[in-house]
């Protein structure tokens, strides 16, 4: 089943709030999935820095003096650590560096996303737990995406859990199955992806982001994805200034939004929208099979 | 108040009862509401509903003053069901009896499988609606999508705007005197004013598919 909820916040005075928002949306939505939840948010990027989160089994031991550990390899970093996820802020022209020193002075820590603004926590457990673990109700942010599994195709385990990020500043979370997600993965293996699971998911989240990466923007890569992804899928789709949404031509994977002046807002369920300031008065629709929405934040802002 | 007890207190009623008008407020989004009703009661939902709403009715006048999830009115037996709004994926599906009308638009799958309810939705469809239906009359106002009345037996489909496409063995047919003055009672039972049965276009089963076709007696 899943739960998928997203949030796109128009009016900047809404932002310190984000996570908050974000946060009750998914927990309304636990009975769609109880076995792992995850959250991305999108903070106000901070010129010349970027930020990497990362995850770890023994968070003791891998997170204590990683500042000092990257800064004698070379690349000064802070970490703020949040239960088993760290966040890493380094000069942005040195992203690439810190990744391949974590593989070799931290090589059990997992890269859950990187980017200018985009920090990601996911777990298993219930989404209640998770917000809380990870304190995301105090998180403030232009955009975020967030979601609850009931697992289909493949294992209940951190990596597991979305949202899936494979590209800078990307997410994706899925409501549905793919059918042709190990030959796509083959494919994408060719082009010199790599992939973290066997998730039907992550091939989608690679799909966009090899999209992407040959120069089409957001709402191409969804509707490419129409003619060349089968099966079941709702998508929600975040890049540092966008947010997308695209459903597969059957449609059966529920899907509501609602749209003000201050945000567009996208759940599972009409549940998940009801504690949105000026609902009442949003405009609610469902959106149409095989069908490409996507807004995109003023670049220049 | 728990839904349980909404439901409960809505099954407790029996022919007679004095308690006829149920008001429920800020259902915000819950599932299952209203479901089961069996007596001749009033259900005004003042706000929009999850899945399921007013499944299995049998005798209730239930309307959702808001938007419907999936599944609205599924398998309804009798009375009648009004969404204000739209409503949401396999509205009215399987339903066996009674009139549901939608105000807004209905997306897909509206009428599968029915069995004898009749649906009037004033916007448009979404794609393989009346899939499999079997009886009952399905009426738009507005236009219907992809696949509209796939593998149909004998439910009748009128639809006053246009036709994405028609799915297996679903074709227009001629639109005779008796349709019209079926179309025209149910219009006025939806209380659809200012439309002219004359408007709309009727569509139907070509039996090709159910009937047994002499020429594949080969196949079994």
């Amino acid at each position: 089943m899943c739960g998928i909820v997203g949030l796109f916040l128009k009016d900047r005075s809404l932002e310190p709030q984000l996570g908050a928002l974000l946060s009750e949306m998914l927990i309304t939505m636990t009975d769609r999935g109880p076995d792992s939840a995850g959250i991305a948010i999108y903070g106000s990027p901070e010129s010349g820095r970027a930020k990497v989160t990362i995850q770890s089994a023994s968070p003791k031991a891998d997170f204590d003096g990683l500042d000092r550990d990257l800064g004698k390899a070379g690349v000064p970093a802070t970490v703020k650590v949040k239960s088993t996820h760290a966040v890493i802020e380094v000069d942005s022209l040195r992203l690439d560096d810190v990744r391949l020193v974590l593989s070799e002075i931290r090589p059990n820590v997992r890269v859950m996303g990187s980017g200018d603004s985009i920090e990601i926590y996911k777990e298993t457990g219930l989404p209640k737990d998770v917000v809380s673990r990870f304190d995301v109700r105090a998180m403030s942010g232009s955009h975020g995406i967030g979601h609850t599994r009931m697992a289909t195709e493949s294992a209940v385990t951190t990596l597991g859990a979305h949202p899936f990020s494979t590209g800078a500043d990307q997410c994706l979370v899925h409501n549905g199955s793919l059918s042709n997600h190990n030959n796509l993965r083959r494919v994408l293996v060719r082009e010199g992806m790599s992939f973290e699971t066997q998730n039907d998911s992550e091939v989608a989240a690679a799909y966009l982001t090899s999209k992407m990466a040959d120069g089409n923007d957001l709402g191409e890569a969804l509707k490419s994805a129409l003619d060349d992804l089968d099966g079941f899928f709702t998508f929600v789709v975040g890049t540092k200034s966008g947010f997308g949404v695209v459903r597969d031509p059957i449609a059966c994977k529920p899907a509501v939004m609602a749209e003000t002046d201050q945000y567009v807002a996208f759940g599972s369920e009409y549940r998940a929208l009801v504690n949105l300031p000026g609902i009442e008065n949003a405009r609610v629709w469902e959106p149409e099979p095989a069908t490409v929405y996507f807004w995109e934040h003023d670049k220049a802002a | 108040m728990p839904l349980r007890e909404l439901n409960s207190a809505l099954h407790a009623l029996t022919a007679g009862s004095n308690d006829t008008e149920f008001k429920v407020i800020n259902p915000r989004g819950s599932h299952a509401v209203a479901v089961g009703v069996d007596a001749p009661v009033s259900v005004q939902i003042k706000g929009s509903v999850g899945y399921y709403c007013a499944g299995m009715n049998d005798g209730g006048a239930i309307t959702v003053h808001g938007s419907a999830g999936p599944g609205v009115a599924e398998n309804m037996m009798s009375g009648t069901v009004i969404i204000e709004g739209d409503a949401s994926q396999y509205a009215g599906a399987t339903g066996r009896g009674g009139l549901l009308v939608i105000k807004g638009n209905a997306a897909s799958r509206c009428g599968i499988s029915m069995k004898g309810i009749d649906i009037v939705v004033h916007g448009s469809i979404g794609h393989m609606s009346a899939f499999m239906g079997q009886s009952g009359h399905l009426v738009v106002l507005g236009d219907a999508g992809d696949a509209l009345g796939d593998s149909l037996y004998e439910a009748k489909l009128f639809v006053r705007g246009t036709v994405k496409s028609l799915g297996s063995d679903c074709i227009e047919k001629e639109m005779r005197a008796e349709h019209l003055a079926k179309l025209s009672e149910i219009l006025q039972r939806a209380g659809i004013t200012g439309v002219r049965p004359e408007e709309f276009k009727r569509y139907g089963s070509a039996r090709k598919l159910y009937n047994f076709n002499i020429d594949n007696a080969e196949a079994y």
